[in-house]
C-alpha cells in the first residue's frame, strides 16, 4: 500500500479558464492538468510522472453541462461519461455517442471521469505505462515492438517507431459524428475538427493531440449534420467491465429509400488515432443498405495493416466489426 | 542442484560451499522479516506524516490544508495534504476503515464510496476535489439505535458475503442503485455492481441480495 502514495506536489483549484491558464502557463512543464484523474492519478501513484503542482479544472463551472445550440449541441469537457451516457438528447439525436458512453470503464469510473478527459487520456501500452524510457517517453527503444514483446493489444496501421493505440471509446464516436473540440490558450480560442484533434507518433511521438502546453480542451461540440442518423457502435475487450478496447467501432449512416446515402466509420484500437474506414465509406456510399454491401465494404477495412507478432487477430476482428456496423445499423 | 530461482545476490554459486549458506539463508530470512515490519511502519508514518510539521506551508495560491468535509452527514474538520486520496483521508485521518483499499488503482470498488448520490472510488478521488459534496461510507448506513440499514441486513441474509473483504464496496454501489431504480431486473443489478471486484466469485450471491433488498425497501 504504501508504494503507491503519490509524490508531494502543490494543488491548484482555479475558478474560471483564464485562471486555469495562466496557471498552466506559470508553471509550464512542471505542471499537470486533472479533471476526473482517472487516469492522471495512476500516472502519479506508480511514480512514472511526478509533477510537482496539479491544477484541478473540476471547479470550473463554465466547461460543464450539456448545452443545445443553433447549430447543434455543446458538450463541456467536464461533463462526465455518466452524464453523456443519461442525457436524453444526446440519446435521441446521437445515441452512437451515448453508447460509446455506457462501455466505458466502470460506472464507478464513468461518474467520475470526464469527456474531455477520455479524449485526452494517455495510451495504455504498459511498456510506457511502466515509466521505461520508451520512444514515446522520450527515449530511443520500442519495447513492444521487438521479437519478445508483448504486443497483442498494439497497433495494425500507422506504427512510427510508437506502435500504441487509441485508448478512447468516445473518440471514434466523436470522429463519425464530425465533432469539433474547442481549445482554449491565452490568445483565445480555436477549434479543430475531432478527426484532425487526435495526432499519430509521425506527428509528434510524445503526445496523442494536438492540445499544445498551456492549452485546455474545454469544450466540444457536435454539429447537427448526423443527428438521428442509423447507428452504430460495438466495443470488444477482453473483460466487459473496466477494460480497453481491442477494437472498437463507431458508425454513422444515412439511408434513404434502403440506399446509403452517407457514411462515417471509424474505430479504435487500432492505430495511434481513430482510424476512418474511409475506403469501406466509399464502397458503401450509394450502394444498398444489406449484407452485401457490407461483405464488400468490410474486405477493404484491413487494407493495409501491418500486424505485430501477436495481434493478427485484430485484422479479421477489425473487419467483423466494420461489416457488423454497415449491416446492422 | 540448486534451484536458480532461489538464487540471491550474495548467495554463493560454489557448490562445494554449503555449510554456510543455511545460516545465511535463515540469518537472511529475519533480516528481511526486520526489514518489512520495521520498514512498513516507518514508510507509512513518513507517507503520512509527511508535510504535516509546521512551518511548511502551501505554495501562493494553492490550496489550505485544513478543510471540512461532509462525511456521513457530520462536518469533519481534517488536515488533508495536496496528495491524498478520499480513502487514505476516510481511514487514516478520520478512522472510517470500513471503506477498504485493496487495488489503488481503481481497478476493484473495495474502496467505493457515495458522493453526491453517485458511486465513486475513493482510492482515486482527491480528498481536496470533493469540496462540500456529501459523502457517505458504509459507517453511515445504520440507523441510529445502531440497527443494519435493510440493504446490509439483506446481505446477511441472502448470505451475500464470502470473505467479505469488498462487501462494504458492493453495498454502496447497491445503495446508489437502488436509489436511482428502486426495482431493478437482475440484469440491472449486474450492470450496477460491475465496477465492484470479488475475488470470492460470490457475483451470484450478492445479485441474490441486491435483489432481496428492493423487495424489502
Amino acid at each position: 500500500m504504501a508504494k503507491d502514495m503519490m509524490t508531494r506536489f502543490e494543488l491548484y483549484q482555479p475558478a474560471d479558464i483564464a485562471g486555469a491558464l495562466e496557471l498552466a502557463g506559470k508553471l509550464g512543464p512542471d505542471g499537470w492538468l486533472i479533471a476526473g484523474g482517472q487516469d492522471s492519478l495512476d500516472w502519479f501513484k506508480d511514480r512514472a510522472k511526478r509533477p510537482g503542482a496539479v491544477v484541478d479544472l473540476s471547479r470550473i463551472e463554465s466547461m460543464r453541462g450539456i448545452r443545445e445550440t443553433d447549430s447543434g449541441l455543446e458538450i463541456g469537457a467536464l461533463a462526465t461519461v455518466t452524464e453523456i451516457e443519461e442525457n436524453t438528447l444526446i440519446k435521441s439525436r446521437y445515441a452512437v455517442l451515448a453508447d460509446a458512453a455506457s462501455r466505458v470503464a466502470s460506472p464507478q469510473i464513468r461518474n467520475v471521469g470526464t469527456i474531455g478527459g477520455n479524449v485526452c487520456q494517455d495510451t495504455r501500452c504498459w511498456y510506457y505505462r511502466s515509466g521505461i524510457d520508451c520512444y514515446r517517453a522520450g527515449g530511443s527503444t520500442c519495447y513492444a515492438d521487438t521479437p519478445e514483446g508483448m504486443n497483442r493489444e498494439h497497433c495494425l496501421f500507422g506504427a512510427d517507431r510508437c506502435v500504441a493505440v487509441s485508448p478512447s471509446d468516445l473518440a471514434p464516436a466523436l470522429v463519425v459524428l464530425d465533432a469539433s473540440m474547442v481549445i482554449q490558450n491565452k490568445a483565445g480560442e480555436r477549434t479543430v475538427s475531432a478527426q484532425d484533434f487526435f495526432i499519430g507518433p509521425d506527428t509528434d511521438i510524445e503526445r496523442m493531440t494536438v492540445i499544445e502546453a498551456g492549452e485546455i480542451l474545454t469544450a466540444i461540440r457536435i454539429p447537427n449534420t448526423w443527428a438521428g442518423a442509423r447507428f452504430y457502435f460495438e466495443k470488444v475487450a477482453d473483460r466487459n467491465t473496466w477494460d480497453f478496447a481491442l477494437v472498437n467501432v463507431a458508425a454513422a449512416i444515412q439511408v434513404e429509400n434502403d440506399i446509403i446515402q452517407d457514411i462515417r466509420i471509424a474505430c479504435g484500437g487500432v492505430e495511434c488515432v481513430p482510424r476512418r474506414m474511409s475506403v469501406a465509406e466509399d464502397i458503401a456510399r450509394g450502394s444498398a443498405k444489406n449484407e452485401e454491401t457490407a461483405r464488400l465494404a468490410a474486405g477493404s477495412a484491413a487494407r493495409g495493416a501491418v500486424p505485430l507478432n501477436y495481434n493478427h487477430f485484430k485484422i479479421s476482428l477489425l473487419e467483423n466489426l466494420v461489416l457488423r456496423a454497415i449491416r446492422d445499423s | 542442484m540448486k534451484d536458480p530461482t532461489t538464487y540471491f545476490p550474495g548467495d554463493s554459486l560454489n557448490e562445494a560451499d554449503p555449510p554456510g549458506l543455511s545460516a545465511f539463508r535463515s540469518s537472511r530470512r529475519a533480516f528481511i522479516k526486520g526489514v518489512i515490519a520495521s520498514g512498513a511502519v516507518a514508510a507509512s508514518s513518513g507517507y503520512l506524516l509527511s508535510g504535516c510539521a509546521p512551518g511548511e506551508g502551501p505554495a501562493a495560491g494553492s490550496v489550505e490544508r485544513l478543510i471540512s468535509l461532509n462525511v456521513n452527514g457530520r462536518i469533519r474538520r481534517v488536515d488533508v495534504l495536496p496528495n491524498e486520496t478520499l480513502a487514505m483521508t476516510l481511514r487514516y485521518k478520520l478512522g472510517l476503515t470500513g471503506t477498504k483499499l485493496a487495488c489503488d488503482r481503481g481497478e476493484c470498488g473495495a474502496c467505493t464510496v457515495v458522493i453526491d448520490g453517485m458511486t465513486n472510488y475513493s482510492c482515486s478521488t482527491l480528498t481536496h476535489t470533493v469540496g462540500s459534496r456529501s459523502v457517505r461510507t458504509i459507517e453511515g448506513l445504520e440507523g441510529p439505535d445502531g440497527e443494519l440499514h435493510p440493504i446490509q441486513q439483506a446481505f446477511i441474509d441472502e448470505l451475500g458475503p464470502q470473505c467479505g473483504f469488498c462487501t462494504p464496496g458492493q453495498i454502496m454501489s447497491t445503495v446508489v442503485l437502488l436509489e436511482r431504480n428502486p426495482k431493478p431486473t437482475r440484469d440491472e443489478a449486474r450492470r450496477a455492481l460491475s465496477g465492484n471486484l470479488c475475488r470470492c466469485g460470490a457475483y451470484d450471491h450478492y445479485l441474490n441480495s441486491v435483489m432481496r433488498a428492493a423487495e424489502v425497501i
